[in-house]
């Protein structure tokens, strides 16, 4: 069917009287930013290949195969031959299929760092934003004192305190790096709503506390740092990364990381430089989506854009 | 006469500031209104109205700020009441609307919510009872397929409907009394006049009292039984409706009045006015906080603060006032 006109002044009526919330309004905002879509596909194709790595990927990532070792001499990797698009890595293993199997371990992370940053991060905020007082002094000056430190840093501190460091450290470095910035941002929007006119309105009327907070500022607040989300999901990428290229996450050279594959590239940069081009491109491409997708993300969520 | 329905006494607001002097915002307001009875507090922008009501409400920030005097409601003062039982009241007991409409609704969430929020939390109603309620509730305020909105969000709705539905959420469990700050300034003078018109109907029929805070004298002039009219934090005259209007006493009130464009006053004459601004107060501790804009201003009037007087029920502050017969 052709879409006329008055169909689609029709569907924009029938949109409007049937309600759509802030959320699915910024949806069909979001679909109509070329960043954005940008951004969708470029983690979207990140996601997929990192569900589906074990099934795309030809070969385990710690198997050696002996026609890639023969290869190897002090100075020559071999590079791409049938059966091995990328060619071999420093130990004679598929390096395709490495790649693709990293993305799995870059995603965990990220993923994981960032949701319990967010956990942390909330609780701190909302405990901050609905109490006042000593309480949020108190919470304040704590994630002052976290963001006084620079992330990498921070990140580097914390993971280098574990006796045995691991993948598991990585992951609460990285989330420890992101608790303060949530909390900060959160604990601001939800002071800015404590003044508005639909929470004193809501006062005015005699609702309890805990709905107050949780109902009528919580949800006006958290815009802001659901975005954030998304950017921090980026840095904590890019933050694993180089926890591992600094020796910090899981030394097994048998696991496939890219953070990890960098480093060890660093050796041979000069006899096969695609071994830390590669890893270091996912890296930034991942890096790039979320970031192109948080951006656009907030562009479509700012109440300022709407209408 | 009955035992008044909230009787406000020597109500003060100051806003404290360390190392600044304090700022007074209402400065001994005493009020009562009666079960059912429409009162007006009238006044021009920043002459302590909508603090007052606040005040009343206890909504006021408690840093920076110090309450005095009592407000009684059916006896209990509500200045003594802890936070819980206050919270109880509110929305109950007693209400309040709101200026803006749009900015009073939460705008991610639904109507229906917002309405069955009240429902379910002063009259213990269960989510399906609450929904229907609160769609007989939207149909009594005049929305338009009652059922249909409570699924809809604040900004799909027009000015006048979002004060309609604020008015639906703040009668939604009878209160004794309603407080409206400026309900209508927001709105276009069309929707205004359906937005009065429908508040005078509700509290009839619930026997809800109204205080109804606002700057213009037309809505006070069409909805109130008896108005305070307020200058500097203080009532400067009270009187009922027509006695007021008829013969304003207060050289304030009688400006005011004056001051309402004329459709039927000849072309190019120019609009009548009070001189200076509500920043050239005198202090009342010692002076008539208005003598400065005073057009009948005497030397007494800033160096004497005037007594209040009580004649012929009205109340009066004012040591020269506009001529009865004038």
């Amino acid at each position: 069917m052709v879409t006329t006109w008055a169909n689609r002044r029709k569907t924009r009526i029938d949109d409007l009287a049937t309600g759509r919330s802030l959320g699915a309004d910024a949806l069909v905002r979001l679909r109509r930013n070329p960043v954005a879509i940008v951004g969708a596909v470029i983690v979207g194709l990140f996601i997929l290949v990192s569900i589906f790595a074990p099934w795309i990927a030809p070969h385990d990532a710690s198997q050696s195969f002996p026609e890639l070792q023969e290869g190897l001499r002090p100075d020559v990797i071999p590079g791409p031959q049938p059966g091995f698009p990328l060619g071999s890595d420093q130990n004679g293993r598929d390096f395709y299929s490495r790649m693709i199997l990293a993305s799995r371990q870059t995603l965990l992370v990220g993923v994981f760092a960032t949701l319990i940053g967010l956990f942390f991060g909330v609780l701190i905020g909302v405990l901050a934003g609905a109490f006042g007082g000593w309480v949020d002094t108190l919470l304040m000056r704590f994630t002052d004192v976290l963001l006084s430190i620079p992330s990498l840093l921070l990140a580097i501190s914390i993971a280098a305190l574990a006796a045995k460091p691991s993948q598991t450290t990585v992951i609460i470095a990285v989330a420890i790096v992101g608790v303060p910035v949530f909390a900060r941002l959160l604990r601001g929007s939800m002071l800015a709503q404590r003044d508005s006119d639909h929470v004193l309105a809501a006062t005015a009327l005699g609702v309890k506390r805990r709905s107050i907070v949780l109902r009528h500022m919580v949800p006006n607040a958290i815009g802001p740092v659901i975005v954030q989300a998304t950017l921090t999901l980026a840095t904590a990428i890019l933050d694993a990364a180089a926890l591992s290229f600094l020796g910090l996450g899981d030394g097994d050279p048998a696991r496939a990381e890219w953070g990890l594959m960098l480093a060890n590239a660093q050796a041979y940069l000069d006899v096969r430089p695609a071994l830390a081009f590669y890893p270091a491109i996912a890296i930034i491409l991942v890096a790039l989506g979320f970031t192109l997708l948080g951006e656009a993300l907030r562009e479509a969520l700012d109440p300022k854009g709407r209408r | 006469m009955t035992t008044p329905l909230l009787e406000v006494a020597d109500l003060g607001v100051a806003f404290t500031r360390k190392g600044e002097p304090d700022s007074v915002a209402v400065d001994g307001v005493s009020f009562d209104v009666q079960p059912g009875e429409i009162v007006g507090l009238v006044g021009e922008s920043g002459c302590g109205k909508s603090v007052t009501s606040l005040a009343i409400m206890r909504l006021l920030p408690e840093r920076g700020v110090r309450v005095t005097g009592s407000v009684r409601m059916e006896g209990t003062d509500l200045m003594t009441l802890s936070d819980s039982a206050m919270r109880e009241k509110r929305g109950r007991d007693l209400s309040m609307v709101f200026q803006d409409p749009l900015s009073s609704l939460n705008p991610v969430i639904e109507i229906g919510l917002q309405v069955t929020e009240v429902l379910r939390r002063h009259r213990g109603l269960k989510k399906d009872a609450a929904r229907r309620e609160a769609a007989e509730l939207l149909e009594r305020v005049g929305i338009p397929d009652p059922r249909r909105r409570l699924d809809s969000y604040p900004h799909q709705l027009s000015g006048g409907m979002r004060q309609r539905v604020m008015i639906a959420i703040a009668l939604a469990c009878r209160p004794r009394l309603l407080i409206a700050d400026e309900p209508t300034t927001a709105l276009d003078v069309t929707i205004q006049a359906q937005i009065l018109e429908l508040l005078k109907e509700l509290v009839a029929d619930s026997g809800t009292a109204l205080v109804m805070i606002t700057h213009d004298l037309g809505v006070v002039a069409g909805l109130c039984d008896r108005v305070n009219v307020l200058y500097g934090g203080r009532i400067v005259e009270r009187s009922e409706r027509h006695r007021l209007f008829g013969t304003p006493r207060h050289p304030y009130t009688y400006g005011l009045l004056g001051s309402i464009p004329r459709l039927d006053a000849p072309p190019g004459e120019d609009l009548a006015a009070i001189r200076g601004s509500v920043n050239d107060n005198l202090p009342w501790a010692h002076a008539c906080a208005f003598a400065p804009r005073c057009p009948r201003a005497l030397e007494r009037c800033s160096e004497v603060s005037p007594p209040p007087e009580l004649a012929g029920g009205r109340f009066l502050r004012c040591h020269n006032p506009v001529p009865a017969e004038a």
